[in-house]
């Protein structure tokens, strides 16, 4: 994919997330870097290119397994732990 | 072709469930809602990856996921609040892990295609590695697995200066020669020692800065490999949590009146300087009995609690006794310092824990103009952010730290277990002030104490 293409994505990404996190109150910072955690697991799409590929080496099948196993814990430990948090938090009755 | 159209539709459905997930942190009401919707963009996207096409060997992938998810869910049910810190820096240094695995595999495989894959291959596995060292250091001093104190020796600066001419140089030569795979290997080494050399000289007090930092630095990296490997929802992911660790890190900083290169490069347990008393001042103690009829009549309470109130466990008392205000009448009101808890809005999730209703929580801007309107503030194991001197003492270290004014209050109660200073080691001028009484000892019982005088005035 040209260059230019992703550079493009990254500027406007950045922009994005400047403007959806400057709007999250610090009453709620805390899942907000688990749920951050969470979806950087996100590199599991490229593990699972790296580990599922052909022509494996052992070294390949290393790394990529690791990386599976790295990004999901990501992804399942960053969503539940942010589910948890969130569940905490109540308005007075 | 056709796949990889029908995977990358997928990916912008992804994208926008993860901006929607966001967006829904924006208030407590909505944000379980997001964290659905973002995890479901999650499981779009590595369906979407799986049945590509690209992937025809299954075992591994599997091997792997399962692994991952159930450490993860492990993990993340058996966490106490408190070690949510720990736990953030863990996930930080795996996910830095997982994205120097993946460069390394491209490379590996394929090699630096042309001269801009080489430089972001480069970036990759410096800002990861270090992240991955960097947040294994981070990891050890909140979990006290190693000294929270900043860790420092004669060379420091030298060595550090060291390795980064090293690893510039280094990576010069490999963009000239991108097949040098030792030049690969070295490069990604030496970020991993300089990792542990970024973060050991860094104090406790200064790692909510740490791991905001370090958050940013895992988006940057996932951005990175989303260069390398060509995936534009890596590019996306990565940027939203690049800016997310950026805006923690400033808001900390600010909390903290300090400079991101201060808190990475000065080791501010090393430059304090002792605050000499000149004058012999005396802190005024008072006993519970005498507390509790202060605060039996006072109409507004606030409370502001400091990460010792955790070490101290003492979350439920403080909900009970603050119940039982309430049902006496009073108004009562939390005030969180953005730097209370050991990571931003550690503390929230603290009090939250301890069913306390969040529309009690103010923050510290909300909170100071009605200060001086309250009748009690109970200062609970905090002490650094209630010290008057940050905006008095221009020879104070802690000049210009925003603060929560405590001492604007009509009475203020420091439960305190001893004179001891704060982290900063400064000593606090709050304490000898005419409308300041210190109640001396473990926060937990004296808190219990005082909910046992209302209960038993309330039988009479």
């Amino acid at each position: 994919m040209d260059l230019i293409y992703l550079l493009f994505i990254l500027a406007l990404s950045v922009f994005l997330g400047f403007a959806l996190i400057s709007r999250v109150p610090p009453l709620l910072h805390t899942p907000l870097m688990s749920e951050a955690n969470a979806i950087c697991g996100i590199i599991v799409v490229g593990a699972l290119i790296a580990a599922g590929a052909e022509a494996n080496s052992p070294l390949t099948i290393f790394l990529g397994t690791s990386a599976v196993a790295l990004a999901t814990f990501n992804v399942v430990g960053g969503y539940l732990v942010t589910e948890r948090m969130l569940k905490m938090f109540k308005k007075k009755s | 072709m056709n796949n990889d159209f029908f995977t990358n539709s997928v990916y912008i459905i992804s994208s926008v469930l993860f901006a929607f997930g966001l967006k829904f942190l924006g208030s407590p009401v909505t944000a379980r809602r997001g964290n659905m919707l973002s995890a479901l963009g999650m499981f779009l996207a590595v369906l979407a990856t799986l049945v590509n096409g690209h992937i025809i060997n299954f075992q591994w992938i599997l091997i792997g996921i399962i692994i991952g998810a159930s450490l993860g869910a492990l993990v993340a049910f058996k966490a106490a609040m408190t070690q949510m810190p720990e736990m953030i820096a863990l996930l930080h240094g795996c996910g830095a892990m997982a994205s120097v695995f993946v460069d390394w595999t491209a490379y590996h495989v394929h090699g630096a295609t042309d001269l801009t894959n080489a430089i972001t291959l480069y970036l990759s596995i410096v800002i990861g590695g270090l992240t991955v060292t960097g947040s294994a250091i981070a990891w050890g001093k909140l979990s006290e697995n190693i000294p929270g104190k900043p860790i420092l020796f004669t060379g420091q600066k030298w060595l550090n200066g060291a390795i980064i001419t090293a690893i510039v140089i280094l990576g010069i030569m490999f963009l000239l020669q991108t097949t040098r795979y030792d030049l690969f290997l070295i490069i990604l080494g030496l970020s991993l020692f300089f990792g542990i050399f970024m973060v050991i000289p860094i104090g406790g007090a200064d790692m909510p800065v740490v791991i905001s930092v370090l958050n940013s630095y895992s988006g940057i990296v996932a951005c990175t490999t989303g260069f390398v490997i060509h995936n534009t929802l890596l590019i996306v992911v990565g940027s939203l949590v690049g800016a997310n660790g950026i805006i923690l890190s400033i808001i900390m900083c600010k909390a903290m009146n300090r400079s991101i290169g201060n808190v990475i490069f000065g080791a501010f347990g090393s430059v304090i300087k002792k605050t000499v008393t000149d004058k012999k001042k005396e802190a005024k103690a008072i006993p519970v009995e005498d507390a509790f009829l202060i605060l039996e009549n006072a109409k507004s309470v606030v409370i502001i609690p400091g990460y010792g109130m955790a070490v101290a466990q003492a979350q439920h008392a403080v909900r009970e006794l603050s119940e039982l205000l309430e049902s006496n009448g009073c108004d009562v009101k939390y005030a969180i310092h953005p730097v209370a808890g050991r990571m931003p809005g550690h503390m929230n999730v603290l009090l939250a824990e301890a069913n306390i209703p969040y529309d009690q929580l103010m923050e510290m801007d909300a909170i100071n103009p009605l200060m001086d309107t309250v009748d009690v503030a109970i200062v609970i194991g905090a002490n650094d952010v209630v010290n008057p001197a940050s905006r008095t003492d221009t020879s104070s270290p802690i000049y210009g730290m925003p603060i929560i004014a405590a001492d604007k209050a009509k009475t203020v109660f420091v439960l305190k277990r001893s004179m001891a200073t704060g982290f900063a080691g400064i000593e606090n001028e709050l304490f000898y002030y005419d409308n300041c009484r210190m109640i001396f000892g473990d926060a937990k019982q004296t808190l219990q104490a005082l909910v046992a005088e209302f209960k038993s005035s309330q039988q009479h």
